[in-house]
């Protein structure tokens, strides 16, 4: 017969064993720091990174203006391409045919061509349609806009990568949807939710966990496509200030290069704080792993539960 | 008198070229429970699905209190239901799915003020109010703060049941609401579904539980191939079936 020991204060005692040892970790690590010391040591001794005129240059006022206008481009575009995505998204997957075929074309076009043929192309609008007009076709006009007397390189910068990112986006969003299981839309629907309704309250916040991610590379992917608006020609983003403008008068290519990689890499480090905490909220409810407020409140609970000696 | 809370008159349905209903006529009075059984592909969740036009029917008519569903009858013709009135017929219509189909975003208590607060405009105080005593209801009034992952199927069900509970519908219906559930949860959903049919409520339950069948059923139906074979209370047919089919049937599962 089994007795089973049911006083609480003479549990075993707590596993202390000894950690698996990891001596080839060890090793690589040490490969690895001597390889990295080695590169810093050389790049910092070589003259040739002119580490002094990189330091001259890093908060430049130019610089800087460069940054503003590459994080502006990248958000505008970014902000306009997932509400288009979104838009064609939604079509692609509606039982409209009209709806299907526009959608379908879009995206067949615009992720077709190149972007910089895309650029390119909008930079020539002013060229191809000089004047806009609004009014009865073939009568009288209402509204009459000249194009060419406009200065506009910057809004069809942000309009040409964000046409061209909105079919990208439209993909993204619609696996995001389809990966939502059919019977979240059929509880929604049971409820007496709308269509509409069922699609902002129940689909696309479950589909926001699978589209997070790659918007985030899409979203860091534009931040450095926008080096491309030179095609416009847009000349006031990070990249064209740094080498068109400041290195081809200094004849400095190598350390403006660096100016801009450094600030690339700035603003990518705070996108991808950005996404880490989008992607937290977003995952609400997706594990059955218990977050730290509910481990706290059932360990409160079984400390009131248990006996006291 | 009051009409009966579902009349079906022929109803079929197909599914290109399957008909899946084959003309279903019954009748479920108010505040009574019919419980439909018979072997998977019969048909029984589709009639299920089609009192609240999940599914549209092909032929015939189903009325839900006295009210067409899917369509506006304009005496020589039929008009097709545009969705908004069809979302306005299901408010009142609860459905418990098999794999319970909970908001896996929310949290157990937003599960349930979701539609009562979006759907009806109902306010959000007096939504969690109805929410936690709905809860207390199916006995899960300690875990309105978890999510749908961290509980065990039979809580999903329960909850599930408690989610379509807060719309106040004046029917439920039942999509083999145990089919997906260890044994031993079984019992505790249904025990509320028992105790939700001795509160009078209406409902239509499809289920291979011939023991909830036996003791909380009015009528018990039991559907073959896209027609009902048999039906009537279910102590008959249980332990009396006329049809061969129902006996063979019977057979296996009692």
């Amino acid at each position: 017969m089994t007795v089973v020991d049911s006083s609480p204060s003479t549990g075993p005692a707590a596993i202390d064993a000894v950690p698996l040892r990891h001596p080839w970790r060890w090793t690589a690590a040490v490969v690895i720091v001597v390889l990295a010391a080695l590169f810093i040591y050389g790049a910092a001794t070589n003259p040739a990174y002119r580490w002094s005129v990189y330091a001259e240059y890093l908060f430049n006022d130019r610089i800087m203006l460069g940054v503003w206008n590459t994080l502006q481009l990248t958000v505008y575009s970014m902000v306009i391409a997932i509400v288009l995505g979104v838009l064609l998204a939604v079509m692609r997957l509606s039982p409209n045919p009209v709806f299907r075929s526009v959608s379908w074309v879009y995206l067949w076009i615009f992720r077709g061509t190149p972007i910089y043929v895309q650029l390119a192309f909008w930079g020539l609008i002013p060229t191809i349609y000089a004047n806009i007009q609004l009014g009865v076709p073939f009568g009288p006009s209402f509204f009459h806009l000249n194009l060419q007397a406009l200065s506009i390189p910057f809004i069809l910068a942000m309009l040409g990568l964000a046409l061209n990112e909105a079919a990208y986006m439209a993909e993204i969003i619609r696996a995001g949807i389809s990966s939502v299981p059919e019977g979240q839309t059929e509880a929604s629907t049971a409820l007496g939710m709308s269509w509409g309704m069922t699609m902002r309250r129940t689909v696309l916040p479950q589909a926001m966990r699978v589209i997070i991610p790659p918007t985030g590379n899409e979203v860091i992917s534009m931040l450095k496509t926008t080096s491309l608006v030179t095609a416009v020609p847009y000349a006031f983003d990070l990249y064209s200030i740094a080498t068109r403008e400041i290195a081809a008068r200094t004849f400095e290519p190598v350390p403006l290069a660096l100016v801009a990689a450094t600030w690339y890499l700035i603003v990518t480090s705070i996108l991808m704080v950005g996404q880490f905490y989008l992607e937290r909220y977003y995952s609400r409810g997706a594990s059955r792993k218990l977050t730290t407020k509910q481990l706290e409140a059932l360990a409160k609970a079984q400390m009131i539960g248990e006996p006291h000696p | 008198m009051t009409p009966p809370m579902v009349k079906a008159e022929q109803v079929c349905k197909s599914f290109g070229a399957l008909n899946v209903l084959k003309g279903i006529t019954l009748e479920v009075g108010k505040g009574q429970v019919l419980v439909m059984v018979g072997p998977s592909g019969s048909g029984k969740s589709t009639f299920l699905r089609c009192i609240n036009h999940l599914e549209q029917v092909n032929a015939g008519r189903l009325y839900v209190d006295g009210e067409l569903i899917g369509y506006r009858d304009r005496g020589t013709k039929l008009l097709e239901m545009s969705p908004r009135d069809a979302a306005k017929q299901r408010r009142d219509i609860g459905m418990v799915f098999q794999h319970f189909n909970l908001f896996p975003h929310r949290t157990a208590l937003d599960n349930i003020i979701e539609a009562p607060i979006h759907v009806k405009g109902v306010k959000k105080s007096e939504a969690v109010a109805r929410g936690r005593d709905l809860l207390d209801q199916v006995g899960m009034a300690e875990k309105a703060g978890a999510y749908p992952a961290q509980l065990s199927g039979g809580q999903q069900q329960r909850v599930a049941i408690a989610r379509a509970l807060a719309m106040n519908p004046k029917l439920m219906l039942f999509d083999e609401p145990t089919s997906a559930l260890d044994p031993e949860l079984v019992g505790e959903v249904l025990g509320v579904m028992k105790k939700l049919a001795q509160e009078g409520m209406t409902m239509v339950v499809v289920t291979h539980e011939m023991g909830f069948a036996r003791e909380v059923a009015d009528q018990l139906v039991f559907m073959d191939g896209g027609v009902v074979v048999e039906s009537g209370p279910p102590r008959e047919v249980l332990s009396k079936p006329q049809h061969e089919r129902t006996k063979a049937f019977l057979s296996k599962v009692l």
